[in-house]
């Protein structure tokens, strides 16, 4: 296959609130406006545009792809949606990935947008959708079922307890306090926290879950000869991977995401990496849920099957630790903006490869991240691996 | 083979019905509450102009779709409340497709210094209507004003 | 980095109760039928009948449960039906304390994924847990489905009302 060279480029971004006044267009556009500020490039030198936004129903906006395009920048120009759920965050880069690698495109804009704050009484009501509108809906399910199904599964497969789980969330957390994006930043927050944190649907409490967020993410993908004219410092999208498991999610593994080691192993065959835990300096894996970030480091191959909460409790993931995982603070901490929140992580890897990250920056001068992002009926992996 | 061959009792099949039990709440915007107020309390239509490439959006927006030029309170301007209409229509149905007794007069009006054109009821004409001619704003009295597009009770030709 | 964070504006909720800012509601009409299918119908007519059926897979061997008429595996027609057993074992639970609009309840609801005896192994069905004490419920437990009367049940899933320890 021949391929061009792809670099990010130019990364913006919104805070991330928990109700905007901004529309999501307007979110749109705070994002791209700050993504072309800076690699100072114009809208005119967008060769097109990619889109990545979550349910419909969330904004209450029907195309809500065409919708938003304004703000994206996208008047006139070749333009499209990608939508794998919560996957579609870290889907997206890789939608403009492809858009330059195969050669049409020069380079991309690529947009991620979510508002959840318009549904109502809750989004929850919207995830209810997703059941089986025959043998499942019928029994009143709602979202956090399949959670905390998951999470008591693994728990259950590797004998875990809820402490074991919970020093995720006070990681992330204590890390979203250094992010001045942070919606749920807290450095004081501890484990007895989430512990004493109201139960939702057991496992699951409330500090276990990321919040209800509004926000938008853009990025800049450029082609290697714009990418070299552009910036001294690009970033280069090493390799992408994507992967769909069954749709009946009763029949699948709950306790591991093979779906996810699949993406994985696509992306890491593409940019040469045969030993995932010693040539990836930083992970940033989708963190909905605590146990999902020790479910996807275990799927991304950084961690054995079960071993992930032990590594987690040793410190290996803390920012100044061996792997620094989610240095950025995650979902759990900066807010999970659907599809906005999968491409914060993709910009975390782009400041975090520049040395840009400011007081949240990795020590020991990283040179490869890998970011990961899950969704669709919980049963896609999307995977992108950067490197300077 | 076709799947519907194991269908042995046709009967079988069945209608299952459900709905989507959410509804939602928009804010205005940015750009929105500003324009909107504007319009419940002063009774004023106001648009953007771009300083970049001039184009004068109404109702004004926050940004430039063309260039992303972030448009801030230097370019908000008046526009109206005189424009003229570029397209129009007679509507005889309702959402349903059900048969209205008259119809609804709706229209596309370009208020004079804006370069998009406004979506808005149009009064029923006493006479011929025609694109280019002149209409103007109508709004609801003050006290009746909410800050909504139908603060602008329709459009009237002089 | 932090220039690149626009400042956008959060909201409280009192901000909207206040009407402070200006916001529009709107119900969405959406209501739908659905055709339920082959596979499902037979299911849920099943079911009336106080019977779970699966399909079966002549190639890949597998019983799959709700059944359906093609094998994503192998990607051909599925052969024929199979009754599986009303009995099963309990492979995850959750205790739920939060309705599906976020109401909370003061009895948890028990959702479970069950393993059907007769189904191919890992081919689970999410229904839900009663008549046991919630601190008792464990993974590897052995349920049984509970019907609802004949009269009262309509062709759904809930024609089991819930599944109960063995």
């Amino acid at each position: 296959m021949s391929m061009r060279r792809v670099a990010v480029v130019g990364a913006g971004m919104t805070k991330f609130v928990r109700r905007s006044q901004e529309t999501g267009r307007e979110l749109s556009w705070e994002a791209v406006s700050k993504a072309l500020e800076s690699c100072e490039m114009s809208l005119d030198q967008m060769d097109c545009v990619v889109m990545g936004s979550a349910p419909d129903a969330f904004d209450g906006v029907h195309m809500k792809a065409e919708w938003l395009s304004d703000g994206a920048g996208a008047w006139g120009k070749p333009y499209m949606r990608g939508y794998v759920g919560g996957g579609t965050g870290v889907f997206a880069p890789a939608q403009g990935w492809y858009h330059i690698a195969s050669g049409l495109f020069d380079t991309c804009l690529v947009v991620c947008e979510e508002r959840m704050s318009p549904t109502q009484p809750h989004p929850q009501a919207a995830f209810n959708s997703i059941f089986d509108n025959f043998t499942e809906r019928a029994l009143g399910p709602n979202l956090l079922w399949i959670f905390a199904l998951e999470m008591n599964a693994y728990m259950n497969r590797y004998g875990l307890k809820k402490e074991d789980i919970a020093l995720v969330s006070v990681k992330n957390k204590r890390n979203a306090a250094d992010h001045p994006a942070s919606l749920l930043g807290d450095p004081n927050i501890t484990v007895q926290d989430v512990l004493n944190s109201e139960v939702l649907a057991w496992p699951v409490q409330r500090l276990d879950v990321s919040p209800i967020t509004d926000g938008a993410v853009a990025l800049v993908l450029a082609a290697e000869p714009v990418a070299r004219r552009v910036t001294p410092k690009p970033v280069w999208i090493e390799g992408v991977g994507w992967c769909l498991d069954t749709a009946y999610w009763t029949n699948r593994d709950l306790s591991y995401p093979t779906y996810v080691e699949e993406a994985a192993r696509m992306a890491y065959k593409m940019a040469g990496i045969k030993e995932p835990r010693k040539e990836i300096h930083i992970a940033e894996p989708y963190d909905p849920f605590d146990y999902k970030e020790l479910h996807h480091l275990e799927g991304l191959m950084l961690f054995g099957k079960g071993q992930a909460p032990e590594a987690t409790a040793r410190g290996v993931t803390q920012r100044t630790g061996d792997l620094p995982v989610c240095p950025s603070g995650g979902l759990l901490g900066v807010g999970n903006p659907i599809a906005a929140a999968g491409l914060m992580k993709i910009a975390e890897l782009f400041w975090q490869l520049r040395g840009e990250a400011g007081k949240r920056q990795v020590p020991g001068d990283p040179r490869r991240g890998v970011a990961q992002a899950w969704g669709d009926l919980m049963q896609v992996g999307t995977v992108v691996v950067m490197g300077k | 083979m076709s799947l519907l061959n194991n269908l042995e009792h046709p009967t079988d099949a069945r209608i299952w019905r459900g709905d989507l039990p959410v509804y939602h709440r928009y804010t205005a915007g940015v750009a929105g509450e500003k324009f909107l107020r504007a319009l419940k309390d002063q009774g004023a239509v106001y648009g953007t102009r771009c300083p970049t490439c001039g184009y004068v959006y109404v109702p004004a927006r926050l940004y430039c779709e063309r260039d992303a030029t972030h448009l801030d309170d230097s370019t908000w301007a008046p526009v109206g409340p005189a424009g003229a209409l570029v397209s129009f229509s007679a509507v005889w149905v309702d959402l349903d497709g059900k048969r209205l007794d008259a119809p609804q007069w709706v229209g596309l009006v370009r208020l004079k210094g804006a370069s998009s054109v406004l979506m808005h009821y149009l009064q029923t004409p006493t006479g011929a209507l025609h694109a280019g001619m002149t209409v103007q704003a109508v709004l609801k009295p003050a006290n009746e004003r909410v800050g909504s597009i139908t603060d602008i009770a329709y459009f009237k030709p002089l | 980095m932090e220039h690149l964070v626009y400042p956008s504006k959060g909201l409280s909720e009192q901000a909207f109760e206040k009407r402070e800012v200006l916001f529009e509601t709107w119900h969405v009409k959406a209501e739908y039928a659905w055709d339920t299918g082959v596979a499902i119908g037979k299911y849920l007519a099943e079911l009336k009948e106080g019977r779970i059926v699966g399909r079966r897979c002549f190639k890949c061997k597998r019983v799959m449960v709700p059944p359906r008429m093609f094998c994503e595996h192998c990607f051909r027609p599925t052969d024929e039906w199979a009754y599986v057993q009303d009995i099963g074992t309990v492979k995850t639970f959750s205790l739920c304390y939060v309705r599906w609009d976020m109401v909370r309840l003061t009895e948890p609801e028990i959702p479970a994924v069950i393993d059907l005896d007769g189904a191919s192994r890992g081919m689970g069905i999410m229904h839900k847990l009663g008549a046991v004490d919630s601190r008792a419920v464990k993974i590897g437990m052995r349920v049984q489905a509970v019907w609802k009367p004949p009269a009262e049940r309509t062709g759904s899933i809930t024609d089991i009302a819930y599944f109960k320890p063995l």
